[in-house]
C-alpha cells in the first residue's frame, strides 16, 4: 500500500532532518574544550547554536512521535530493545540541555567547568550513540518471534556498530565546525577552518570503511543491487562530501555547511533505502523482522497523520529557517557583547 | 520488585518531575507577554523590566520543562511497550501531531525571544512571546486529550489486537478531554499566580521596588482570584462527570464503600482497604455525594464493595490526594479573596504578605495531588476498561528499569536543586532597571 510506502520514507526524511540540524550542535559541544581557549570563546561557540539548539532537538521528538503514531510496534519494540542506550542518550540530552541554558548563570569558573564539561559529553555520547543504535539496525537486532530483545548494551558496540558511532561522530565534528567557520571571526574561525580541514580526510577514510563494510556485515546492498539506479543516492552522499572540502578551501563556508548536510542526509539515506521496507529487522530470522506492511498504524490514521505533516512540516521549516536566518549574521566576539542574552 | 512496580515508579517520578514545570511556563508566559505589551503600547521602562526579570525566572523553567519532557515522549516506548503497540494507532498521533504543531513553534521560537531583543522590533519581539504562551496551551491541548483517552476511551474500534482510529474528532472534543484541559490550564495559572504574588510578597515586605512588585502582585491577583473560583467550579463537573466514566475512582476519591442513596460526603477519612471500611470518619455530610455526583440529594451512588477488589484503585491514596487538592482548591479562593480586600494597601498587610509567601509551594502540591488522584485512581486500568497496567509494560529485565529509575531520581534530583538554586539567586538580587 502506497501510504505505508511515503511513511517509510518520511520517518527516515525526519531521522536525517534532525541529524542535519542538531548534528552541528553535536560537533560544536564535542569540540568545545578543544577550539574554545579561553572563556570568550567557548561563551562565542556556545552562542553560535544557543538560539537554535532547542528548536534542533524537537526534530528527534518529532522522529520519536511519529514512529510512534505510523509504526507502533516499531516504537515499541525498538526503544524497549534498545532502552538502556536510549536512556543514555536521553540522559545526555538532559545534561546539553541544561548546560547550555545554565552555563552563563553564575560567574565562577568551577561552575562554568561542570557545565562545559556536561555539554562535551552531552553532545559526544548521543553522536557515538545514535551511530551505533543506527549501524546496529541496519545489521539486524537479535529479537525473536515474540519481540523480546536477546542482547545487551554491550553486544551494540561490536565491530560495525562503532564504525558506525565513529562516521557519525566525525560527519557531526565536519558539520559543527563548518558552522563555527562561517559563523565566527578572528582566531577561533582560523581554529574551526583548521579543525575542518583536519577533520575532513579521517571522516573520508572512516566513511568509506563503513560503506565497505556494510557489504559483509549488512544486506543493505540488495536493494541497490536489484534495482542499481538507486546507487545515485550513494554517489550523491559521496560528492557532497568532496564538495564541503571544496566549498571550505575557496572560504564559502555556508555553502559548505550545506553540503555537509547534504552527506548527512545522504549516509541516512543510504541506510534507508538498504533497509527498506524493514524499518527494524531481526538477525535471528527475517521472518520477525518489522517491515512497513507488518508494524504500520491503521490507514485511516496514517492518512490523518500524512495531511497533518504535509501541512505543518513545510510551515516548520519556513519559520525555522526564518530564525536560521535571523541568526546567520557572525557572532561578535563574546568579549565586546553586552551581556543581552540570558 | 518487579518490572511493573518499578516502571511505573519511573513513570511517576518522570511525569511528576516534569508538571513541576509545566504550570509555570502555561502561566507565566501569558503574564510576561502581557507585561511586554504593556510596555510596547505605554514605553514605560518598568514594564520592561518586569518582562525582563520574570522572563528570566520563567526561562529557567522552561530550560527543566525542555528537558524533562524528552525522557517522556520515550518512555512509552521504553517501558510500555505492550501498552505502545496497542494503542499507538490513537496515542502516537496525537503524540506526534503535538511536537509537530506546539513543540516546534515554542522551542524555535523561544530562541528568538532570547536572542532577539536586538533584532526585532520591540512590538514583533512581544507578538512572539505571545506565540509561545500560544504554543505552550497547543500542547497541552494535544496532550491532555492523550491523556484524556487514556481514562475514557472514545472514537475506536478493537481490530487485531489492538485500538484502531475510527473517529479523530470525537477523541479530540470528547467532554473528558476538554474538562481535563480547562482543569490543568486553569491549575496552571493558579499556581503562576501564587508563584509571582509569593515572590512579590517578598519585596514588598522588604519595601523594596514597591512600585514594580505591587504592579506585578496585581496581575498575579487578577489571575489567582479568577482561577481559584473557575477551578472550584469546574473541578465539581469534573468529578460528576466521573460518576458515569469512571465510578469506582469517584467511589475511592470519597472513600465511600457501600452502594448508597443520601451518599455522604466526610470531611476527612482514612480507609481500611482490608476489611473494606473506614477507620475514622469526620465531618459527615449526608446526601453530598449524591448530589455533587448527580445533583440529586437522593441519588445512589456506586461503593467499593460494588467493584471486584482487584478492580478497585488504591483507595488510601486516592481519596487523601482528591482530599488535599480540593482543601487547597478552598484555601486558594479564601486567600486571593482576602487579596482582594487588601490590594490597595498591601505594604501595610504584613502577615498577608507573610502567608502569600509561603504558599508558593501550595498550588505545586495541588497540582501533583491532582494527578496522582487522576492516575492512580484510574488504576488498575492503564486504558480505563481496556488494558491493565500490568499487561502494558515492556518485556526487559527488572536490573535495567531498577538502574534507569535511580538515575532519574538522582540526575532529577541535582537538576531540582540547580533550578531552584538559579530561580533563588534571580530573585535575591532583585529586578534590574531597564
Ligand atoms: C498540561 C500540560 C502538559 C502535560 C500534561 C505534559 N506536558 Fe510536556 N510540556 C508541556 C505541557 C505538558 C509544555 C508547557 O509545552 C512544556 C513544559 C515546559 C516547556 O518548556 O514546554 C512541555 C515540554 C515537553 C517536551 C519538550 C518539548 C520542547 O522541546 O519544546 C516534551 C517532549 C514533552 N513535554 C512531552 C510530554 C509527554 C510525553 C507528556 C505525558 C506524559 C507530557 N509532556 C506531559
Ligand atoms: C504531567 C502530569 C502527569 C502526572 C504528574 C502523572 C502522574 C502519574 C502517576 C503518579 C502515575 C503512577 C500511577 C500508578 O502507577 O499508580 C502515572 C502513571 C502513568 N501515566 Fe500519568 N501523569 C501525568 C500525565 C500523564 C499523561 C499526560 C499521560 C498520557 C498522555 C500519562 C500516562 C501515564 C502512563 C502511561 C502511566 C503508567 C501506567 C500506570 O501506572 O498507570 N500521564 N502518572
Ligand atoms: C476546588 C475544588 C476542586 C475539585 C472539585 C477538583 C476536582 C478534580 C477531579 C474530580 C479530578 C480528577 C479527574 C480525573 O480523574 O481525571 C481532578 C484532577 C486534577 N486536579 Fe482538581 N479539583 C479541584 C481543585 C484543584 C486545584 C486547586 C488544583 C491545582 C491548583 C487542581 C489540580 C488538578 C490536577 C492537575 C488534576 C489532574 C488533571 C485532570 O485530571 O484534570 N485541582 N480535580
Amino acid at each position: 500500500m502506497e501510504l505505508q510506502i511515503i511513511w517509510f520514507f518520511l520517518w527516515g526524511l525526519l531521522w536525517a532532518l534532525f541529524f542535519i540540524t542538531d548534528g552541528f550542535d553535536f560537533g560544536i559541544g564535542t569540540l568545545l574544550p578543544f577550539l574554545g581557549k579561553t572563556n570568550n570563546e567557548k561563551r562565542t561557540m556556545l552562542n553560535t547554536l544557543g538560539p537554535l539548539w532547542d528548536g534542533n532537538e524537537v526534530w528527534l521528538i518529532t522522529a520519536g512521535g511519529v514512529t510512534f503514531a505510523a509504526f507502533p510496534l516499531v516504537y515499541a519494540v525498538m526503544f524497549s530493545s534498545l532502552y538502556s542506550a536510549l536512556m543514555l542518550i536521553l540522559f545526555a540530552l538532559i545534561f546539553r540541555g541544561v548546560a547550555i541554558e545554565f552555563r552563563n548563570k553564575v560567574e565562577h569558573p568551577e561552575w562554568r567547568f561542570l557545565w562545559d564539561a556536561m555539554v562535551f559529553l552531552g553532545s559526544a555520547a548521543p553522536a557515538i550513540l545514535f551511530g551505533v543504535v543506527f549501524a546496529n539496525i541496519f545489521k539486524g537486532i537479535p529479537f525473536d518471534g515474540d519481540l523480546i530483545y536477546r542482547g545487551t548494551l554491550f553486544s551494540l558496540f561490536n565491530f560495525y556498530g562503532v564504525l558506525g558511532g565513529l562516521l557519525f561522530l566525525l560527519l557531526f565534528l565536519v558539520h559543527g565546525s563548518v558552522w563555527l567557520a562561517f559563523k565566527t571571526t578572528g582566531a577561533l574561525h582560523e581554529r574551526s577552518v583548521k579543525a575542518a580541514k583536519r577533520l575532513w580526510p579521517v571522516l573520508l577514510v572512516v566513511a568509506a570503511g563503513f560503506l565497505i563494510a556494510s557489504a559483509y556485515e549488512t544486506s543493505l546492498y540488495d536493494n541497490y543491487k536489484a534495482n542499481p539506479v538507486l546507487f545515485v543516492f550513494v554517489l550523491a552522499a559521496v560528492a557532497a562530501l568532496i564538495a564541503t572540502r571544496l566549498f571550505i578551501s575557496k572560504r564559502s563556508y555556508f555553502k559548505a555547511w550545506v553540503a555537509s548536510a547534504v552527506s548527512i542526509a545522504g549516509c541516512t539515506f543510504f541506510g534507508v533505502i538498504g533497509l527498506f521496507p524493514n524499518l527494524f529487522p531481526s538477525s535471528v530470522s527475517p521472518e520477525h523482522s518489522l517491515t512497513a506492511y507488518n508494524a504500520s498504524s491503521s490507514p485511516l490514521t496514517l492518512k490523518i497523520m500524512l495531511i497533518v505533516t504535509i501541512i505543518l512540516i513545510p510551515i516548520v521549516i519556513c519559520y525555522q529557517g526564518w530564525a536560521y536566518k535571523l541568526f546567520s549574521d557572525k557572532e561578535p566576539d563574546a568579549e565586546t557583547m553586552p551581556d543581552a542574552h540570558y | 520488585m518487579d518490572v511493573v512496580l518499578l516502571s511505573r515508579l519511573q513513570f511517576a517520578a518522570a511525569t511528576m518531575f516534569h508538571f513541576l514545570f509545566v504550570p509555570l511556563t502555561l502561566g507565566l508566559s501569558i503574564m510576561v507577554a502581557w507585561m511586554e505589551t504593556q510596555y510596547v503600547r505605554t514605553g514605560d521602562k518598568t514594564w520592561l523590566s518586569m518582562t525582563k526579570f520574570w522572563g528570566k525566572i520563567f526561562l529557567i523553567n522552561f530550560a527543566l520543562g525542555v528537558v524533562t519532557g524528552i525522557t517522556l515522549e520515550f518512555q512509552f516506548g521504553t517501558n510500555w511497550s505492550r501498552y505502545s503497540a496497542f494503542v499507538g494507532d490513537i496515542f502516537g498521533s496525537l503524540l506526534a501531531i503535538e511536537a509537530t504543531a506546539a513543540f516546534f513553534l515554542e522551542s524555535t521560537l523561544i530562541g528568538v525571544w532570547v536572542f532577539g531583543w536586538k533584532k526585532l522590533s520591540a512590538k514583533a519581539h512581544a507578538i512572539v512571546m505571545w506565540l509561545i504562551a500560544g504554543a505552550s496551551t497547543l500542547s497541552a491541548v494535544w496532550i491532555l486529550a492523550a491523556n484524556a483517552w487514556m481514562q475514557h476511551p472514545v472514537g475506536y474500534t478493537i481490530r487485531d489486537g489492538r485500538a484502531e482510529l475510527t473517529n479523530f474528532f470525537e477523541i479530540l472534543f470528547q467532554k473528558f478531554a476538554i474538562l481535563e484541559f480547562f482543569h490543568t490550564v486553569s491549575a496552571s495559572y493558579i499556581l503562576s499566580a501564587f508563584v509571582v504574588m509569593g515572590i512579590s510578597a517578598y519585596f514588598l515586605l522588604h519595601k523594596r521596588h514597591v512600585d514594580f512588585f505591587t504592579r506585578s502582585f496585581k496581575i498575579a491577583l487578577a489571575f489567582g482570584l479568577v482561577f481559584s473560583f473557575f477551578e472550584f467550579v469546574e473541578g465539581h463537573i469534573h468529578g460528576a462527570d466521573l460518576a458515569d466514566k469512571q465510578p469506582a475512582k469517584l467511589a475511592a476519591m470519597d472513600a465511600h464503600w457501600e452502594t448508597s442513596t443520601r451518599a455522604p460526603v466526610y470531611l476527612f477519612a482514612i480507609p481500611d482497604e482490608k476489611n473494606e471500611r473506614n477507620f475514622i470518619e469526620i465531618g459527615e455530610m449526608p446526601g453530598m455525594l449524591s448530589l455533587l455526583a448527580y445533583h440529586d440529594f437522593d441519588a445512589e451512588v456506586r461503593g467499593l464493595k460494588d467493584f471486584p477488589r482487584e478492580e478497585r484503585p488504591p483507595v488510601l491514596i486516592t481519596s487523601l490526594a482528591f482530599k488535599g487538592m480540593v482543601g487547597l482548591g478552598v484555601y486558594f479562593c479564601c486567600i486571593t479573596v482576602i487579596g482582594f480586600f487588601l490590594r490597595n494597601r498591601l505594604t501595610e498587610s504584613p502577615l498577608f504578605l507573610k502567608v502569600m509567601l509561603f504558599s508558593i509551594p501550595l498550588p505545586y502540591i495541588a497540582v501533583e495531588l491532582g494527578w496522582v488522584l487522576a492516575e492512580v485512581g484510574r488504576q488498575p486500568w492503564i486504558v480505563y476498561g481496556l488494558m491493565k497496567t500490568s499487561d502494558a509494560v515492556s518485556p526487559i529485565s527488572t536490573s535495567q528499569v531498577g538502574v534507569s529509575l535511580i538515575s532519574f531520581v538522582l540526575v532529577y534530583g541535582f537538576l531540582g536543586l540547580v533550578g531552584l538554586y538559579l530561580v533563588v539567586k534571580h530573585v535575591a538580587r532583585g529586578p534590574e532597571p531597564a
